[in-house]
């Protein structure tokens, strides 16, 4: 190439880049359209259907009058019980691996490995888990509980994995003016970790109860899918949302599909709900280091 | 603690030994515990099972038989006719999921300006967080009659829709796992690039992309895995006819879907209509376990080529 | 002070959760998904005028229905066919002692296309060829040589279903014998979803499912050798409609009889068993299977 001031002409038009562009575009455009799409036909199809009917009526053979308030609660108490459940145990679990933990043993890290394989596992196979252990195994039989246990073994790779990243984020400066005070390691933890991390595993929490509470698949397991008319008890027979949208589909009848849509709305909203709580404890709370 | 006299010599105690801190431990390690315990409550429900099963059926009568028929009177239990559906739907799924994955994960991380990118990231988060079954409704009552809209005449519940919409299901993990490995290529290598004149399509396809290779292979292999587990898209959509065809217009069953609507009729504990549902379940953990490991394997070498 | 709130409040809602639901009084009712929206519906009218008693309904098939009765999981087993003698056998060793009740009857309906217009009556021996194990039919042509070249598509029950077992044993010759390359669902609404769906379906089940779903199935007459009958409630109860006529069952267990709540429950089906029927499409049981029941149900509970 000549060292010469060579004249700066205008650049060739890059058509392969623009091309390139526009197929990239037609990639992000294909997912924004199918998600508008669905939800527009969701809405298009239940909208009219979401009535109080649907929201605190049981469920019936007439699609004029039935309602979907057994599964509703069983999904509002589902999620509770698994968020009782998983955020002690994820928690000890992720301050385990991040505070005590000597991450050169090998049982620890297999421990590491076991939880990001867990994460993996698809949910059905936790259905046959709980059908196996859990509803027949130790005898627990069909019941919400049941459902409660399975949705958590579910949910806590995902809840241990969020807290340790929230753990993580926590500077050492803080844990190490502790100790320079004079603080055991359990009061690091205790009163200086820990509360700085609770924002982040607020967060990582609610949304992975939000995914939870959409699970079909364990619960038609373990049995949920029946006809069911009464308010649902920890002890007793259920029907969650996502199984009671799951009945109604397979009705061949188009108010039932409307319906489907409409508790699907429900559902949604639901979910919108806790990720929007999730999302503001996280621009509220979230410390900034 | 006692006061010491400031004329005593200070000496040096041992400090009492603690013993909450023992238990703080211990506990906090059983907890940890639990996670262990699920893996291998896993593997003892299913393995259990599944034995029982390979003693009455032989694992080559199970692994290359063609027919699957395990309810009938006469039962067959060639479960590659599962396999076909599962791989089958999956391969459709892929064709949707990683193209646009990609596209968008390269979209986010070299072409879109921040506040494209700060609408588009959350879009994305709302469509992985949308239920299964929202998508398998989806896919019966809206793509599918849409399919035959078009012209392309497929059966009621048939491959197609159940593997298109479930690709799309897949997009959000293949661009938010890519764009991570993206994101983790030093800007050094961008610059060297636009410095030696390349255009951005280049920096992006012939630096950033090879460069991230690993990260992005490891979100084909997870949305592969993902592709394999899922069950309500193809129970809704899909169907439950056990063949062997390459023709995406009909009905296939996959893994997940057999074990699905055979544990709604309530199959009784023993019988060897109960025990495939764990023959096949073990398969699809096999499966899927390996898959992640690979994929787990390859994102720690992104990570580390780079931290 | 917050924290405390927060838990207070989880607690209240989860103390909702426990006792208190259903008031305490449950009927367990699973098995065949045929007979299955005749009991729920039942159920439903029941829980009008004596609001404290729930009764759930599960559909696992009447086979897996039997199972779990047995096991002593449920308090009745609904059933499209009759009680099976290994089904007794395994109710016996378990010390299960149970009535069985005639509640309906059914037409067993064999459901084509709305836009089939050839297949209107179909003898036995052509539903033979079509659903016999290994049968090598594979469009309407190779039923009858005046029909068109539509490819078959096969729709009907699972291997746990009592609907299976009634049309195998009726129509193939053998409970249990069938061809396996049909899409089988235990939940016949799937069926009806099928076949409304693809021009050259056929399928098969409950009259109540071809009665609830005229605009999207047609169901085709059946020849016994007498000439084409249509499926009917009229021709179920006077017998012409042969051979895919059968009586629907609820089986009770005589322990369970002993609450109140399960007799009533019974007694009301019974006698409310027209309107009932009415209601949910099926096929009103006739006057003598009434008396039989109600007379079984008497000593059953006397026990």
């Amino acid at each position: 190439m000549s060292t010469a001031a060579a004249p700066i002409g205008r650049p060739r038009r890059d058509v392969r880049g623009g091309l390139f562009y526009l197929l990239l575009l037609f990639s992000v455009g294909l997912a924004l359209l199918t998600l508008a799409v669905l939800v527009g036909d969701v809405i298009l199809d239940g909208g009219s259907w979401v009535t109080k009917t649907l929201l605190l009526d049981p469920p019936s053979v007439d699609p004029e009058i039935a309602g979907a308030r057994p599964a509703i609660l069983a999904t509002i108490y589902l999620g509770l019980l698994v968020l009782l459940l998983t955020v002690p145990l994820g928690v000890a679990t992720a301050l385990y691996l991040e505070e005590y933990a000597d991450k050169e043993r090998w049982y620890n890290r297999f421990l590491e490995v076991n939880i990001q394989n867990l994460a993996g596992v698809p949910s059905i196979v936790y259905g046959i888990l709980g059908l196996a252990f859990i509803v027949r195994g130790i005898g627990l039989g069909r019941v919400l509980l049941a459902g409660a246990i399975i949705l958590t073994l579910l949910t806590l790779p995902t809840v241990i994995i969020a807290s340790r990243e929230a753990i993580r984020a926590v500077p050492d400066s803080i844990r190490q003016g502790a100790y320079a005070l004079g603080a055991t390691h359990w009061q690091v933890v205790r009163r200086q970790v820990l509360p700085a991390a609770i924002p982040g595993i607020a967060t990582g929490s609610i949304l992975a109860l939000s995914r939870a509470i959409g699970e079909t698949a364990p619960l038609l397991m373990i049995g949920a899918l029946t006809y069911v008319s009464f308010d649902p008890t920890i002890l007793g027979a259920f029907t969650a949302l996502p199984v009671q949208i799951y009945n109604w589909i397979r009705q061949p009848q188009d108010e039932f599909k409307l319906l489907a849509a409409a508790a699907i709305i429900v559902l949604l909203v639901i979910m919108l709900l806790l990720n929007s709580v999730a999302i503001i404890i996280r621009n509220r709370y979230q410390k900034r280091w | 603690m006692a006061v010491h006299d400031s004329a005593a010599p200070l000496t040096l105690r041992a400090p009492r030994r603690r013993y909450s801190e023992d238990i703080v431990r211990i506990v906090l390690l059983m907890a940890a515990f639990v996670s262990v315990v699920t893996t291998f409550a896993i593997i003892i429900s299913l393995l259990r099972p599944a034995i029982e099963f390979f003693t009455e059926i032989s694992p080559w009568e199970f692994f290359a038989g063609t027919t699957w028929t395990p309810l009938f009177l006469e039962g067959e239990f060639g479960v590659v006719p599962l396999l076909v559906g599962t791989l089958v739907i999956t391969f459709w799924a892929c064709l949707v999921a990683i193209p646009c994955g990609l596209g968008t994960a390269i979209f986010l991380s070299e072409y879109a300006n921040p506040r494209v990118r700060a609408v588009l990231k959350p879009v994305l988060e709302v469509l992985a967080g949308i239920p299964t079954i929202v998508y398998g409704y989806f896919a019966l009552t809206f793509f599918t009659p849409f399919l035959r809209d078009i012209g392309v005449q497929v059966e009621i519940f048939n491959v197609l829709a159940a593997g298109l919409v479930m690709g799309v299901m897949l997009i959000p993990l293949v661009a938010s796992l890519s764009e991570d490995a993206m994101f983790a290529v030093p800007n050094e290598l961008r610059d060297g690039g636009y410095a030696l004149g390349a255009t951005r399509r280049q920096v992006a396809t012939r630096i950033v992309v090879p460069a991230a290779t690993s990260g992005i292979v490891a979100s084909f292999v997870l949305a592969i895995s993902r592709g394999i587990g899922e069950t309500m898209i193809v129970l809704i959509a899909a169907g439950q006819l056990a063949q062997i065809s390459a023709d995406p217009r009909v009905s296939l069953e996959t893994m997940t879907a057999f074990i699905g609507a055979t544990a709604q009729g309530d199959v009784p504990t023993g019988s060897i209509e109960y025990k495939t549902i764990f023959a096949v379940g073990l398969a699809l953990f096999v499966i899927t376990l390996a898959m992640n490991i690979v994929s787990i394997r390859l994102v720690r070498r992104f990570r580390e080529v780079y931290e | 002070m917050r924290t405390a709130l927060v838990i207070g409040l989880l607690a209240a809602v989860l103390a909702s959760g426990c006792g208190g639901g259903g008031g305490g009084q449950t009927i367990l009712a699973d098995g065949s998904s045929t007979v299955g929206p005749f009991t729920t519906r039942a159920a439903e009218s029941f829980k009008q005028e004596n609001s404290g008693v729930d009764v759930t309904v599960g559909i696992s098939g009447t086979g897996g229905g039997f199972e779990r009765f047995c096991a002593g999981e449920t308090d009745l087993s609904n059933a499209s066919r009759p009680i099976e003698e290994d089904e007794q056998q395994l109710c016996a060793d378990a010390g299960v002692e149970y009535v069985e009740l005639p509640v309906a009857n059914d037409a067993l309906t064999v459901v084509v296309n709305p836009a089939n217009d050839w297949a209107t009556c179909l003898t036995v021996e052509q539903l033979r060829s079509i659903w016999e194990p290994r049968s090598t039919v594979k469009s309407w042509r190779d039923v009858d040589a005046s029909f068109p070249n539509e490819p078959l598509r096969l729709y009907g029950p699972g291997t746990d279903s009592g609907t299976f077992d009634y049309f195998t044993g009726e129509i193939v010759g053998e409970e249990g014998e069938s061809r396996t390359d049909y899409q089988a669902s235990e939940d016949d609404n799937v069926i009806v979803e099928g076949v409304s769906g693809d021009n050259g379906a056929l399928g098969y089940f409950g009259f109540s499912y071809y009665e609830g779903n005229q605009d999207r199935v047609k169901a085709v007459e059946v020849d016994d050798g007498s000439g084409c009958i249509a499926p009917s409630a009229q021709a179920a109860q006077d017998g012409t409609y042969t051979p895919l006529s059968r009586p629907l069952f609820v089986y009770a267990k005589t322990s369970s009889l002993q609450r109140s709540e399960v007799a009533e429950f019974l007694r009301y089906m019974l006698d409310n068993g027209a309107e009932i029927a009415e209601q949910a499409q099926f096929v009103p049981a006739t006057s003598e299977q009434l008396t039989d029941a109600n007379a079984r149900l008497d000593a059953a509970i006397g026990q």
